[in-house]
């Protein structure tokens, strides 16, 4: 019955294109209202805000051997603009002479500028902890903002290229690709929803859901975490902190939801 | 030092919603660490909300609250401009103190 109701709304919505949207909007099951609800609720005071606040603090204080402060910082809407620098990251440096995300640009700053050399191997160690505050707080100041990533450099959309062709890579013990979950409309894995990150507006939301405090371990984690993460769950090899791989996939996620305001930081379960 | 609440209060006729975030481990004392060991417990044992100087909520929490807890109540008779000050001390005998005006 269900599958049937499914398909007459999809004729109708290839009929009468303006409907379709509302269509689709209908279909939402109890279950994932109950799941909406659910997040709702658990979306009034984001612990994520202790994180934007310690991020504030570290960007505005002086450190290092050279006690400058990030202020300086270039992440690619000039030095020390922070509005709209989240939501067109990755992008390329002519300084670093690659593409970068904002957790390496933090990095790069906080070497450059700073002088610190930047100890990020492990998740929320050492000067990571740093960058996990320092990503909140930038992203924080784009909310709202539409993804809109640059791809006139020719490194630029070389990361789109890589990231596309790693996003529909099969390997490993299970012959998994980021594709196997996340290139179909309406799956879900147990409550979480999939994602498909081959179309605009799930891409956009994805791609802009992290840094996100997570309820389950409370912890922050940005989008290389949360990329290394799904590398884990394929039984892949770990990737390292600022891996060109997760630079191309959140590149090809950020372009593919190009327009989508963004969420971050948000709360997860 | 502990690190600073996250204090907002927003007045709606003469009740004012207070929603308060404080930045704490919450250790129950019943976890092991990496190293097999008891993580020794450090939790917030008071909660004292002021309205301008007054004592208007007091609460006794223990190892059951959430990490990073996140606290919301409502005071009635208060207008905007009113000054909220909230305090916990925690099971260590630390405590933070941070304030907020009513918007």
């Amino acid at each position: 019955m269900k599958y049937f109701k499914l398909g007459r709304y999809a004729l109708v919505g290839a009929t009468v294109l303006g409907l379709m949207a509302p269509a689709q909007a209908q279909e939402k099951s109890e279950t994932e209202k109950g799941i909406d609800r659910y997040r709702e609720l658990i979306a009034d005071g984001n612990p994520a805000e202790l994180w934007d606040m310690e991020g504030e603090e570290l960007w505005k204080k002086k450190a290092g051997p050279k006690n400058a402060s990030f202020e300086t910082c270039d992440l690619g809407q000039g030095p020390g603009v922070l509005k709209g620098a989240y939501v067109a990251l990755p992008r390329y440096f002519p300084d670093a002479g690659k593409v970068m995300d904002l957790e390496m640009r933090l990095a790069h700053c906080m070497k450059t500028i700073q002088g610190i050399e930047p100890k990020v191997a492990e998740y929320n160690k050492d000067d990571h902890k740093k960058i996990v505050a320092l990503v909140t707080y930038v992203a924080t100041q784009s909310k709202g903002m539409p993804v809109n990533l640059p791809q006139a450099h020719p490194e630029e959309k070389r990361m789109y290229e890589v990231g596309k062709r790693a996003f529909f890579y099969r390997a490993g013990p299970y012959d998994f690709a980021c594709a196997t979950c996340h290139a179909a409309d309406n799956t879900r894995i147990r409550l979480q929803g999939l994602p498909n990150l081959t179309k605009n507006e799930p891409a956009g939301a994805a791609f802009t859901s992290w840094p996100a405090y997570r309820v389950s371990n409370s912890q922050l984690w940005p989008m290389q975490k949360r990329l290394e993460d799904c590398f884990r769950q394929q039984r892949f090899p770990y990737v390292e902190f600022g891996s060109e791989v997760t630079v191309a996939l959140s590149t090809y996620m950020g372009v593919n939801g190009k327009g989508v305001k963004s969420l971050a930081p948000t709360i997860k379960r | 030092m502990a690190s600073p609440m996250r204090i907002r209060a927003k007045a709606q006729g003469d009740v004012a919603d207070v929603r308060v975030l404080m930045a704490h481990e919450m250790e129950t004392g019943q976890r092991k660490g990496a190293d097999g060991k008891l993580v020794p417990a450090w939790f917030i044992t008071t909660v004292d909300a002021q309205h301008n100087g007054k004592s208007v909520m007091t609460a006794q929490w223990g190892p059951a609250v959430s990490k990073n807890p996140y606290l919301q109540f409502k005071i009635k008779g208060a207008k905007v401009g009113d000054k909220i000050t909230v305090t916990w001390q925690d099971n260590r005998g630390e405590s933070r103190t941070d304030e907020a005006v009513i918007a």
